[in-house]
Parts: C-alpha cells; sequence; structure tokens
C-alpha cells in the first residue's frame, strides 16, 4: 500500500538536504541502498575518539549511524517516511574499528506489522565478512496505521 | 578523578558527584545532540547512557585497582522522547566481576523516576 500525500522515500536525497542534528555532528554520509536496506557511512575523526590510547573511536558514534541506517531501512522498506520511534536497540561489539578507517553501517528491515518495524544490521569498516558490529531492535510508528 | 575521552565533548559532557560519591553525567541540550525536530537524537542518548556506564565502571574499577575496559554489548531501551534540556546520566555497576562487569544506565531529565531511556551493557575487564 503507498501513501499518495508522501513522496516515494529517498535515503539520499533525505540525506543529501544535510543531515544537521547530531548526525551531521558526527558527518554522517548516504552509502547505498536498496528495497529493504540503507548503507551510511561514518568517516574517522579523532574527535569521536573513545579510547585515548589505542585511538579507537567510541561506540556511540557507530549506535547513532546503526539507529540511523535501519531507521530509513524501514521508510525503505514502506516506500516512503513515516514518523515512528526508537524502542530498543541492542548492539554487540565483535570488534574495535580500526582506528583511520571508515565504518559502514548496513541496516535492514526484516518485518514490519501495524504496529513495529524489526530491524537488524551490521557494521564493517572495509570488509563486510569482517564485521566489527551487529544490531537488532525495534520501533514503534507513533501513529497507528489509518 | 575520571577522564573523558574527546567523544564526550561532542556530547558536551560533564561530570558531577552523584550520591555515594560515584560520577554522574550532565549533557546539556544543544543542536550537536539534536535528532527530530525537538528531540533528542536516539544515537546521542544512546551513547550519552554508554559513557555514564563506563564512567560508573572506571570508579568502580579504580576502588579495586584499575583496569581495562572493553565493551562487549549494549541494549538500550527507548521510554519517553528526550526533549530540549538539559539531560543526566547514572551508571550502576550492579557486579564487577574478575573478567566480567554488568552494568546499568538510566537517563532522565525533569525526574529522575521518569527515565528517557535505560540501557544493560557487558563489559570485558582486563585487571591491573
Amino acid at each position: 500500500m503507498t501513501n499518495a500525500a508522501l513522496p516515494p522515500f529517498d535515503p539520499h536525497l533525505f540525506l543529501s538536504r544535510g543531515t544537521g542534528g547530531h548526525g551531521g555532528r558526527l558527518g554522517l554520509r548516504y552509502h547505498a541502498h536498496g528495497a529493504d536496506w540503507v548503507e551510511l557511512a561514518l568517516p574517522y575523526d579523532p574527535a569521536q575518539i573513545g579510547d585515548p590510547a589505542s585511538g579507537v573511536i567510541a561506540s556511540g558514534p557507530i549506535l547513532t549511524m546503526m539507529d540511523m541506517a535501519t531507521s530509513m531501512a524501514i521508510w525503505s522498506r514502506l516506500g516512503h517516511f513515516r514518523a515512528q520511534a526508537t524502542l530498543d536497540l541492542r548492539i554487540d561489539y565483535l570488534r574495535p574499528a580500526t582506528p583511520g578507517k571508515t565504518v559502514i553501517g548496513h541496516g535492514e528491515c526484516y518485518r514490519i506489522t501495524r504496529a513495529i518495524a524489526f530491524i537488524r544490521g551490521q557494521a564493517h569498516d572495509g570488509d563486510p565478512d569482517d564485521p566489527l558490529a551487529h544490531v537488532a531492535g525495534t520501533y514503534m510508528f507513533l501513529e497507528a496505521q489509518p | 578523578m575520571i577522564a573523558l575521552p574527546p567523544y564526550a565533548s561532542i556530547l558536551g559532557l560533564t561530570v558531577e558527584t552523584g550520591e555515594n560519591g560515584a560520577p554522574l553525567l550532565v549533557m546539556p541540550f544543544s543542536g550537536d545532540v539534536l535528532g527530530r525536530p525537538g528531540f533528542l537524537h536516539g544515537g546521542a542518548i544512546g551513547g550519552f547512557l554508554e559513557m555514564a556506564a563506563i564512567v560508573a565502571l572506571q570508579y568502580a574499577l579504580e576502588a579495586e585497582g584499575g583496569g581495562r575496559i572493553k565493551p562487549i554489548n549494549v541494549t538500550v531501551d527507548y521510554m519517553r522522547g528526550g526533549r530540549e534540556k538539559e539531560t543526566r546520566a547514572q551508571g550502576i555497576v550492579t557486579r564487577l566481576g574478575t573478567r566480567v562487569a554488568n552494568v546499568e544506565a538510566i537517563a532522565w531529565q525533569d525526574d529522575r523516576d521518569r527515565p528517557i531511556a535505560a540501557a544493560r551493557m557487558n563489559y570485558l575487564l582486563a585487571r591491573d
């Protein structure tokens, strides 16, 4: 079902307007997308270091990227924007991100019900077969489906 | 004394002393932590909770000789939208083991009993 009142959701266009806010502060960029997934890129920035001894970035920026990538994956699957709020998000930190490398966040929406969207995703820093984080979570739509 | 990493500056964090001497973090509202208009970004709230958990764990670990901390995972529950105002977060070390620590953190704005989000974290420890 499409919502005629809203234009088709375009993740590239959505981010090309500038994310502003927290996503903009972290330098999050569009990377790629498909029918039910969106990939964002988080360029390495020393201002985001969480462990000064190793230069590894904090987990917070990765959490933010995965929150945004999985959010946008829902709108990609729906075909249009719909107001929603994160209910819960779990992240397993498989290994530290490599200092100096851009981190790619792949968010996928695998199920949408009347009220809830279910998501999963991975983050890597160059090799998708060597992920650094795995996420799973749910979002709740703010308005009940008409 | 708790030293915050560079990432904490992006969130604008400062450390306060909470009950029983444990550190408590304060995040002022700014455009740098904004998500959709009028609300804090869920990622900023999650990162804030992780920082609160880490400083609470550092504080508890220092009392036992210190060590290095590696995050294993985090689960964040979002309960209320974070509004454009100051937010506080406190980490609570529920178990400090030899190799693993279990930590909880809650974030609130006006009323600590009405949290905007909470998180549970597991950490691997390499004790000094």
